[in-house]
């Protein structure tokens, strides 16, 4: 990603007439590719997001879409590969390998670095999770190609490059950059900004296997334990198909219970913005935006927040937004379907009754009749 | 022990504003900080010398008014500041600027001695890639530790070290060879306020300002502009919804009528939504 959003980026727009001139090797790279996040045969769903993205992508370029899956030899890993097919990939390169069983940084990197320097992908997607970024600078830094980070918006363009568009500047604007010269072009997206692509039952297709030529005594760092996080802390924000979110409107820690109260009646997940986690009010696996999670909800409720870029962009992907705020001016209002300008105090509690009253079983027999 | 700290100086985000017309950034009047995911870094860098006894050098590149954040840095009681400035590093990428301070890193083992652990924050407010940290690492060949929510067991002699390492849907823990890049995760600890000793030290103290030349750089076609493969080609503003928002009023009714008036407008819009609160209605909340 071009890293110093200083006078460089506004600077470098000039550039923009740069033609890609790709050597003779570079063109030879063909295919757009998903890195398969896997651990334990569980497949993380951005893969499959990114799966339904790089569909788009290849059908584009006239192109095929693989997959990439490592692990551990045995089931887990076959069926990651059988999922990957389930979701539009034409292809998998699998890498079975007991020092696989784990993801570490140097078995992984070069997995991934010998897997695209034989078959010579033309775009690589990874999910930017904690293990895709940590992959992700690893193997472009090794293949010295370009890795743009934390997309929110990919295409191809004329001339068949790949346009990355990302938040620069904090958040305040996008840029859109390219690799012109050097081949993959690299990119994490973040989960969730994605939509998931429908699940369709397919047989195994194409598979490639590699042979990973490293021993578990060459390799120096040692996974000693994992600590699963307790489910109850965990927020499942990023998949919630409802979430209800307030801001620094709502006052006080106090007046977040009409949020969680809210939340609690029809079942949803709660989040806030960023000054809320700052404030110490919630924690930060609750923050949603720019700097949190990406979440893509059927419907968003929001109260006391003023809708600032860095939320908005970890917002756009809700179909619906239902947004709460006293200033018929605030930024929220412009993304939001239904807006209420009004007191969140007051608009809260009065929708969780309304909520309360519609979904209650005596209530909806009667409306059934 | 020898600790490397890479911090970048970086304009509080927070108060930049972008021209309403020409969609540009005003930087004029701008603050700059200390990259703030930074400051974990070598905060657990500074607590580990103080433990092990030691250096830490505090290392970045920028603009020669990058020397700010460093002297910054000194304040909170790093030991050494090198200040990596050349126009060649303008516009450089993650490739490039890991490249540069790679380069620089090597330099500093060369006079200073050699270092058992570089840190890095877990990514710059600006730049916001978290891929310069691999990058380093990847160049200088050391093993790399992202996302390190505690440092563990640190045996110098023995050459390793034990940490805790945010994965995804959990903790890993990891023993490996010394030296390692560290990318610190945030919240890890809080930064010292700075003793006054170490505050007057930092006022006299001096800064090893290095072009690229003196940093050991020999092939400036992996520098700057000429050295990113990346290119950035068009800067916007992110536009808004075209369809404007329906306006519900609150004021002029009853709570009831205007939240049944609610409810109704939001199911209207997503029936499906209906479907699944009453499929699941009995899951959540008492009635
Ligand atoms: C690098 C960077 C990253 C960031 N990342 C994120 C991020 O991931 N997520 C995020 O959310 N922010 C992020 N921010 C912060 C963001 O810029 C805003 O500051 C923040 O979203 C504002 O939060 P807020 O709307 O809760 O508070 P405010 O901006 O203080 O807005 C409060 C709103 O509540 C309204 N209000 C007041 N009283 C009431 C009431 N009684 N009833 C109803 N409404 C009321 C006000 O009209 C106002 O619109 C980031 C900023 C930077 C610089
Ligand atoms: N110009 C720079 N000078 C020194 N360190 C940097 C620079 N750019 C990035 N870093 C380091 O690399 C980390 C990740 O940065 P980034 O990849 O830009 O998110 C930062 O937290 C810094 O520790």
């Amino acid at each position: 990603m071009t890293q110093p959003p200083k006078p460089a980026a506004p600077a470098a727009a000039g550039r923009g007439n740069m033609k890609a001139e790709l050597s003779d090797h570079f063109k030879q790279y063909k295919h757009v590719w998903v890195f398969i996040e896997q651990e334990r045969g569980v497949v993380h769903p951005v893969s499959f997001e990114l799966l339904g993205e790089a569909r788009k992508l290849a059908d584009k370029l006239g192109v095929e879409v693989a997959g990439v899956v490592c692990g551990a030899p045995g089931e887990a890993t076959k069926m990651a590969a059988a999922e990957a097919f389930c979701y539009g990939a034409d292809v998998v390169y699998l890498c079975e390998d007991p020092v696989l069983e784990h993801y570490r940084n140097e078995p992984y990197t070069k997995a991934m670095t010998d897997i695209v320097n034989t078959y010579k992908p033309e775009i690589l997607l990874l999910g930017a999770t904690t293990l895709g970024r940590d992959l992700a600078g690893s193997v472009a830094t090794t293949l010295a190609t370009g890795l743009t980070a934390d997309c929110t918006e990919l295409a191809v363009d004329a001339d068949k490059s790949l346009g990355a568009t990302r938040p620069t500047f904090g958040g305040s604007l996008l840029c859109t950059i390219y690799t012109l010269n050097y081949r993959p072009q690299m990119a994490t997206i973040r989960p969730r900004v994605m939509a998931m692509p429908p699940r369709v039952d397919k047989p195994i297709g194409r598979i490639i296997e590699h042979r990973l030529d490293m021993a578990e005594d060459n390799i120096i760092t040692k996974v000693l334990a994992f600590l699963p996080d307790r489910d109850s802390n965990k927020s499942n924000l990023a998949y919630a198909d409802v979430v209800v979110a307030g801001g620094m409107g709502l006052g006080s820690p106090e007046n977040f219970q009409l949020v969680k109260r809210l939340a609690s009646t029809i079942g949803a997940e709660y989040g806030c913005s960023r000054p809320v986690v700052q404030k110490g009010w919630l924690t930060a696996d609750r923050q949603i935006g720019q700097t949190g999670k990406t979440i893509r909800p059927k419907l968003y409720i929001c109260a006391g927040i003023s809708g600032a870029i860095q939320h908005r962009v970890g917002v756009e992907g809700a179909d619906m937004i239902v947004a709460i705020n006293t200033d018929k001016n605030a930024p929220i209002f412009e993304i939001a379907h239904v807006g209420i300008v009004a007191d969140a105090l007051k608009v809260l509690p009065a929708l969780t009754e309304a909520f309360r009253r519609r979904l209650s079983p005596h209530n909806r027999d009667k409306l059934a009749s | 022990m020898h600790i490397v700290v890479c911090i970048k100086q970086v304009p509080d985000s927070a108060q930049i504003r972008v021209h309403p017309v020409t969609n540009t950034i005003m930087r004029q009047g701008v603050p700059t900080i200390i990259n703030p995911y930074d400051l974990f870094a070598l905060e657990e860098a500074l607590r580990l010398r103080d433990k092990f006894g030691g250096e830490v050098t505090v290392l970045t590149m920028g603009p020669p008014m990058a020397e700010d954040s460093l002297r910054r840095a000194l304040t909170y009681g790093a030991d050494r500041a090198v200040l990596l400035t050349d126009r060649f590093f303008a516009g450089s990428d993650t490739l490039a600027t890991s490249f540069a301070l790679a380069t620089a890193i090597a330099r500093i083992s060369e006079v200073y001695g050699k270092p058992e652990i570089v840190f890095t924050g877990k990514q710059t407010i600006d730049g916001d890639t978290a891929q310069v940290g691999p990058g380093i690492a990847k160049r200088l060949d050391l093993l790399q530790l992202t996302y390190v929510s505690k440092i563990g067991k640190l045996d110098l002699d023995g050459g390793s070290i034990e940490v805790e390492r945010r994965a995804e849907g959990g903790v890993q823990v990891l023993k490996t060879r010394l030296p390692v890049l560290i990318t610190m995760l945030e919240g890890t600890n809080d930064m010292r306020r700075g003793s006054m000793k170490d505050a007057l030290r930092a006022a006299r103290a001096e800064v090893v300002k290095w072009g690229a030349k003196d940093a050991g750089i020999e092939d400036m076609t992996k520098c700057g502009l000429r050295g990113s493969p990346t290119v950035v080609k068009r800067v916007f503003a992110p536009g808004g919804r075209t369809d404007k928002a329906e306006f519900i009023t609150f004021t002029d009714k009853t709570p009831i009528e205007f939240g049944d008036e609610l409810v109704e407008a939001i199911f209207k819009r997503q029936p499906a939504v209906e479907d699944d609160l009453i499929k699941h209605a009995h899951e959540f909340a008492a009635y």
